[in-house]
C-alpha cells in the first residue's frame, strides 16, 4: 500500500485541506520512515519540535483560519541555510556546534507559507564536491543503490527526496550542487537564475555563482516551491527588483520550440547509459515539435577552470571568518597567540578538500597571480556569458545531460579531486552565467536515474517548466 | 651662514602625505547593517547585529545616505567623483575584523577609488592634492591592558564594527608638521561645514601620516590620536631622519607607531614584511552607477564652503581679513556669527566681539563654545543696546567679558548697560555745568559769534578725556548755553 509519504506534496495537501488527514500524523510517519532509513544518512539535525509545529498547523486548519501556500509541508533544508535556533553545520566540524540567531530569507518565507522545517540535510563540507562524501557527519548514500553517492554538494535534499523522507527540499547550487544530486536520485531540482531567490543567511561558498533552489518529486511541487522563495530581498544587493513569483501549472504554459545541444557538451566524456537516455530524450523533444540544433562553443573548454578559479578565490575570502572567536569550534588553549590560535582551529576544524580550496584559492588572488588567474577567470565568464546571451536569442533552450555518469560508485571520485571537478562540465556553465537550469529524470541506466537538463536564459524559469511538464507527459512516464 | 642654507634647503625638501580616516557619524545606521552609528557610550558588544559581527550567512547592503555624504566631501573638496562605485574586499586576519576581511575601495586590480583628485587650500593660499578618496568600513575596537606590546589579553568591542568610514589620502605636498597640521583643521572644519561627520568625538578622525627627507625614503606613522599629536609625531620624525642621515645612515622603508606617552616613533614592520592584502571585487554588492543628476542634486544641497563664506565677509559685510578668516573656517564661530546678524545688522562689531573677545577668552580658558551659556540672540541684543545706549567701549568691552565669563547673566548685564548710561549722562551734566560757569567770557562771545560752541565742545572733551559721545555733548552744551543766556 502507499504510504503518505510516497505523494508528492500537492496530493497531501489536498487530504490536508479536506481534513483528510492530519499534518501531525502525517510528520509522524515522516519522522519514522527517517529513523528506519538512516542509514542514508540524509539528515544531519532533526528538528525537535516539528511535531508541535505541525500540531499548530492542524489547529489553524480546524479552526478555519487561512493557511499559506505551503501549509504542512515538511521541508529538508540543506545545512547551509541558517535556520534560527536550529543547528546549522555546513557539515564541518567548524560549525558543528553552530546555532543561527536568525532565518535565512527563504527559511522566513517558506514559514510565512506555513511549511514546517523538518530538518537540515547532509552535504560535502561548506558545499565543496560533488558526492556528499566530504561531510564531517559521513557521507550520504544513494537510495537506489546503497553502494553509490547520492551525488552533491546538496546529497542528503536529493537522497531524502528521492527516499520519501521529505516532499520538498532546498538545496544550493554552487556549480551543479542541486542538479547533480538530482540527477543521480532522480528527481528534480533547479538553479534559479542569479539574483531569483535571495541568498541572506545561505552560507557563502561563492557568492558570485550560488542560488538557493528547490528539490522535488514533482515539477508541480518544485514550481510551487520557487514561487514562494522567488523575488527581490532588500536584504540582498544582488536579487533581482522583482515582485510576486508564480509559476503556475493551472494554465499550460508556452513551451520551447528551437533548442540547442552544445557539441562541447554531449561529445566527450558521456557514459554510454547516459549518452543512449540523452539521444532518447532528443526524440521526445522532436516528437513535442521541437526543433533541435547542434552548435559548438569551444569556450566551455575553459569553463571548468574559469568556475573553480573563481570559486576557489571567493571561497578562500568567505571562509577567512572561521578564526575560532565568536562562534563554531572554539579551543580551550593557545588564545595568547591569535596567529597561532587559529591556525589550530582551522587546522582542526576544516576536512581536507576546504583546506584545499582555501590554499588554492589564497594563491589565486595572491599578488602577481590575480591577474594571472582571477582576472583571466573573469574575463572568460564575460565571454560565456554574451555566448549563451547570443545563443538565447535564437534559441529558446540549450539541452545536456545533467551528469555525464550515473552516481559514481562511494570513493570512486572523492579521492582524486581533478576527476570530481572534471564531472561538473554539464553544470557549471548555467552558474558562470547566471541563468536557470532544471535537472529532470529522464529514464535509467543501469538501474540508475539519468538526469536531463535544460538551461534557458535569465528569468525563463517559466518556460524550463513547460516545457519539462510536456516533456512529461510525452514521455508518458510518471516518477511515481 | 652656511648652517642656515642646510636647514632651508632640508625644509624644502621634506615631503608630508597624510591619510585621514573619518567616521560619517552623522549617518543613521552603518555602512551595510542597520545597526546605530551612535556607538560611543554603549555597554560594549551591545550595538551588534549577524551582519556587522559576519555571521555566516549574512550578507552587507550599502547604505545609501553614506554614498550622498561621501559625494558631499569629495564635491567640496572638487574631487572628481567615479561613474561606478565598487567596493573590494581587502583580506587579512585581525580579531578587529569580524569577517577577516574589510570591505573597502580599491584603485587597482580592476577596481576604482571612490573619487580621484581635489584640492585643499592653507591658509597661506597653498594647495594640498587630495590624491584619492574611499568609503570603507571601520574594524571593531581592541582594549589593551596597558600597551599594545604588553598586554596579557585583548578585549574587542565590536560596537564600532562595520561604522561608515572616508578615508581621503593626500599627494606629500605638505613640507612641514605645521601645514599638515592645518591641513587637518582645515578638513575638519570644511566636515562640520558639510554635516557629515563630528570630528570632535574621540577617534572620529584618524590620521596616519607618511613623510620623506630630501626625496629619501618613505616612512609612515601611524596610531596618531591628535592634530598636536601629528605635529608632534613629525617633528619627532624629522628630527629622527636627520640625525640618521648626518651620521650618514640610510633611512629604512618602514611603518612606524607613534607612542604617545613616549613621544617617540618606533619601528612596527618593514616594507618586506608587508602583507599581500588579496584585494578581489567583492560579490556580495552590486556597482552602482553615479550619474550627473545625482550629482547636480548634492551640490544644490551643498552648504557655502568656508572659502567663498571668507570672501564674503570681506567684500559684503565689511570685515577685515583676519577676522573673516578665523570665523569663516570655524564652524562653530560662524554659525554663532551668522545666526547674531538674524536678530542684528552689525558685522564688524559682533565680528569683532567673536574673535577678539569671545574665541581670545575660549583659547585663555581652554574651552569651547559650547562650554559658554552664550547665544546669538544674547549677543546681538548685546550689540544692539550698545548702540542705543550711550556708554564708553571700556565699560562695553568690561560688560561683554562679564557676560562670556558667565559672571553675570544677561539680564543683570542689561541692567548695569541701562544703569551706566545714566551714570555717566549724570556725569556729563556735571561737566557741562561746570564748563559752562568757569567760562563766563565765553559764554558772551557766544552771542556774537555761534562758533564758540567748538570752544566749549573742547573743554567739556578735555576733561571727560574723551569718553563720552561728542554728538550728545555738542547738544546738551547748546541747550544749555541757549537757556542761559536768553
Amino acid at each position: 500500500m502507499k504510504k503518505l509519504y510516497h505523494l508528492p506534496y500537492h496530493e497531501l495537501r489536498r487530504k490536508i485541506f479536506d481534513k483528510e488527514i492530519k499534518v501531525k500524523d502525517y510528520a509522524q510517519e515522516i519522522l519514522e520512515r527517517i529513523k528506519e532509513r538512516k542509514d542514508i544518512n540524509a539528515f544531519i539535525t532533526i528538528n525537535e519540535g516539528i511535531l508541535e509545529e505541525a500540531n499548530l498547523i492542524d489547529n489553524k486548519i480546524k479552526e478555519g483560519e487561512k493557511v499559506g501556500r505551503l501549509a504542512g509541508a515538511l521541508i529538508a533544508i540543506k545545512d547551509n541555510i541558517c535556520t534560527k535556533g536550529i543547528r546549522t553545520t555546513c557539515a564541518s566540524k567548524m560549525l558543528s556546534n553552530y546555532i543561527p540567531p536568525y532565518d535565512a530569507t527563504v527559511i522566513e518565507r517558506i514559514k510565512i507559507e506555513d511549511a514546517l522545517i523538518l530538518g537540515k540535510t547532509n552535504m560535502d563540507e561548506f558545499a565543496m564536491g560533488s558526492t556528499t562524501e566530504l561531510s564531517y557527519f559521513g557521507p550520504t548514500k544513494n537510495p537506489l543503490d546503497k553502494e553509490r553517492v547520492a551525488g552533491g554538494s546538496s546529497g542528503g535534499s536529493g537522497a531524502a527526496v528521492a527516499d520519501h523522507q521529505a516532499p520538498l527540499a532546498l538545496g544550493a547550487d554552487t556549480g551543479g550542487s542541486v542538479r547533480c544530486p538530482a540527477s543521480f536520485c532522480g528527481i528534480f531540482g533547479l538553479k534559479p537564475t542569479y539574483g531569483l531567490v535571495s541568498r541572506y543567511g545561505l552560507i557563502s561558498y561563492a557568492n558570485s555563482l550560488e542560488q538557493i533552489g528547490p528539490m522535488a518529486k514533482s515539477l508541480k511541487d518544485l514550481s510551487l516551491l520557487l514561487s514562494c522563495i522567488s523575488g527581490k530581498d532588500e536584504r540582498d544587493s544582488t536579487t533581482l527588483p522583482l515582485k510576486d513569483f508564480n509559476f503556475s501549472f493551472e494554465k499550460k504554459g508556452k513551451i520551447a520550440k528551437r533548442v540547442a545541444i552544445i557539441k562541447e557538451l554531449v561529445e566527450e566524456g558521456l557514459q554510454r547509459g547516459v549518452r543512449e537516455r540523452f539521444y532518447s530524450a532528443l526524440e521526445i523533444l522532436k516528437d513535442m515539435g521541437i526543433k533541435i540544433s547542434e552548435l559548438s562553443l569551444k569556450i566551455l573548454e575553459y569553463a571548468i577552470p574559469c568556475y573553480y578559479i573563481i570559486a576557489m578565490a571567493e571561497a578562500s575570502s568567505n571562509l577567512a571568518r572561521y578564526d575560532g572567536l565568536r562562534y563554531g569550534l572554539k579551543l580551550k588553549e593557545g588564545m595568547e597567540n591569535f596567529s597561532l590560535y587559529i591556525s589550530k582551529i582551522r587546522g582542526e576544524g576544516f576536512g581536507d578538500e576546504v583546506k584545499r580550496r582555501i590554499i588554492l584559492g589564497t594563491f589565486i588572488l595572491s599578488a602577481g597571480y590575480y591577474e594571472q588567474f582571477y582576472i583571466k577567470a573573469q574575463a572568460i565568464r564575460k565571454i560565456i556569458r554574451k555566448e549563451f546571451d547570443r545563443i538565447f536569442k535564437e534559441y529558446d533552450l540549450i539541452i545536456s545531460p545533467t551528469m555525464p555518469s550515473i552516481a559514481y560508485k562511494l570513493g570512486e571520485k572523492s579521492k582524486d579531486p581533478l576527476e570530481m571537478y572534471l564531472g561538473d562540465i554539464e553544470t557549471v556553465s548555467a552558474n558562470l552565467a547566471g541563468i536557470p537550469a532544471l535537472s529532470l529524470p529522464c529514464g535509467y541506466s543501469s538501474n540508475m536515474p539519468v538526469g536531463l537538463q535544460l538551461m534557458g536564459k535569465p528569468l525563463s524559469e517559466g518556460l524550463l517548466l513547460s516545457t519539462a511538464q510536456e516533456f512529461e507527459r510525452i514521455r508518458g512516464e510518471n516518477f511515481e | 651662514m652656511r648652517e642656515l642654507e642646510v636647514k632651508t634647503l632640508s625644509d624644502m625638501s621634506i615631503k608630508i602625505g597624510l591619510e585621514v580616516h573619518c567616521q560619517l557619524t552623522k549617518l543613521k545606521s552603518k555602512l551595510f547593517c542597520p545597526c546605530s552609528s551612535d556607538y560611543r557610550d554603549k555597554e560594549p558588544n551591545t550595538n551588534i547585529c549577524p551582519i556587522c559581527m559576519g555571521l555566516p550567512g549574512t550578507l552587507p547592503t550599502l547604505n545609501k545616505e553614506a554614498l550622498f555624504y561621501a559625494l558631499k566631501v569629495c564635491l567640496a573638496l572638487n574631487s572628481e567623483p567615479n561613474k561606478r562605485i565598487l567596493f573590494f574586499r581587502k583580506n587579512y586576519y585581525y580579531p578587529d575584523l569580524p569577517k577577516n576581511f574589510q570591505i573597502t575601495q580599491y584603485d587597482r586590480g580592476g577596481g576604482v577609488p571612490f573619487s580621484s583628485g581635489g584640492v585643499l587650500k592653507l591658509s597661506s593660499g597653498k594647495e594640498i592634492r587630495i590624491r584619492r578618496m574611499n568609503l570603507e568600513e571601520d574594524p571593531a575596537k581592541i582594549f589593551y591592558e596597558g600597551s599594545i606590546t604588553s598586554s596579557r589579553y585583548s578585549l574587542i568591542d565590536y560596537n564600532r564594527a562595520g561604522i561608515a568610514l572616508l578615508e581621503i589620502v593626500t599627494e606629500p605636498d605638505m613640507s612641514n608638521p605645521k601645514e599638515a597640521r592645518e591641513f587637518l583643521e582645515r578638513l575638519k572644519g570644511l566636515l562640520e561645514h558639510l554635516e557629515v561627520s563630528e570630528p570632535d568625538l574621540e577617534g572620529a578622525m584618524r590620521c596616519d601620516a607618511n613623510i620623506s627627507l630630501m626625496d629619501g625614503t618613505r616612512v609612515e606613522i601611524k596610531n596618531i590620536s591628535s592634530f598636536k599629536e601629528v605635529e608632534k609625531a613629525l617633528n619627532f620624525e624629522i628630527a629622527r631622519q636627520k640625525a640618521l642621515i648626518s651620521k650618514g645612515i640610510k633611512v629604512k622603508r618602514e611603518t612606524r607607531h607613534w607612542d604617545e606617552a613616549r613621544r617617540i616613533t618606533v619601528s612596527l614592520r618593514e616594507k618586506e614584511e608587508e602583507e599581500d592584502y588579496r584585494y578581489f571585487p567583492e560579490p556580495d554588492l552590486v556597482p552602482i552607477a553615479i550619474n550627473e543628476e545625482m550629482v547636480k542634486q548634492i551640490i544644490l544641497t551643498l552648504p557655502e564652503l568656508p572659502e567663498k563664506r571668507e570672501k564674503r565677509y570681506v567684500k559684503e559685510l565689511g570685515l577685515s581679513e583676519t577676522l573673516a578668516k578665523v570665523i569663516a573656517y570655524d564652524r562653530d564661530l560662524m554659525k554663532l556669527f551668522e545666526d547674531s546678524l538674524k536678530y542684528c545688522n552689525l558685522p564688524k562689531k559682533i565680528g569683532s566681539w567673536i574673535v577678539n573677545d569671545i574665541l581670545a577668552y575660549l583659547n585663555r580658558k581652554n574651552l569651547t563654545l559650547k562650554d559658554l551659556n552664550l547665544d546669538a540672540n544674547k549677543l546681538a541684543k548685546l550689540a544692539e543696546y550698545s548702540e542705543e545706549y550711550k556708554v564708553s567701549d571700556k565699560k562695553l568691552k568690561e560688560l561683554l567679558n562679564e557676560l562670556i565669563s558667565g559672571k553675570k547673566n544677561f539680564l543683570e548685564v542689561l541692567k548695569t548697560l541701562k544703569k551706566e548710561e545714566l551714570v555717566q549722562k549724570d556725569e556729563v551734566l556735571r561737566i557741562v555745568d561746570s564748563v559752562i560757569k568757569s567760562n563766563s567770557k565765553a559764554l558772551e562771545d557766544y552771542r556774537k559769534n555761534k562758533k564758540v560752541l567748538d570752544y566749549f565742545m573742547g573743554k567739556v572733551m578735555e576733561i571727560s578725556k574723551g569718553k563720552i559721545d561728542a554728538k550728545e555733548v555738542r547738544n546738551l552744551l547748546k541747550e544749555k548755553i541757549e537757556e542761559i543766556i536768553k
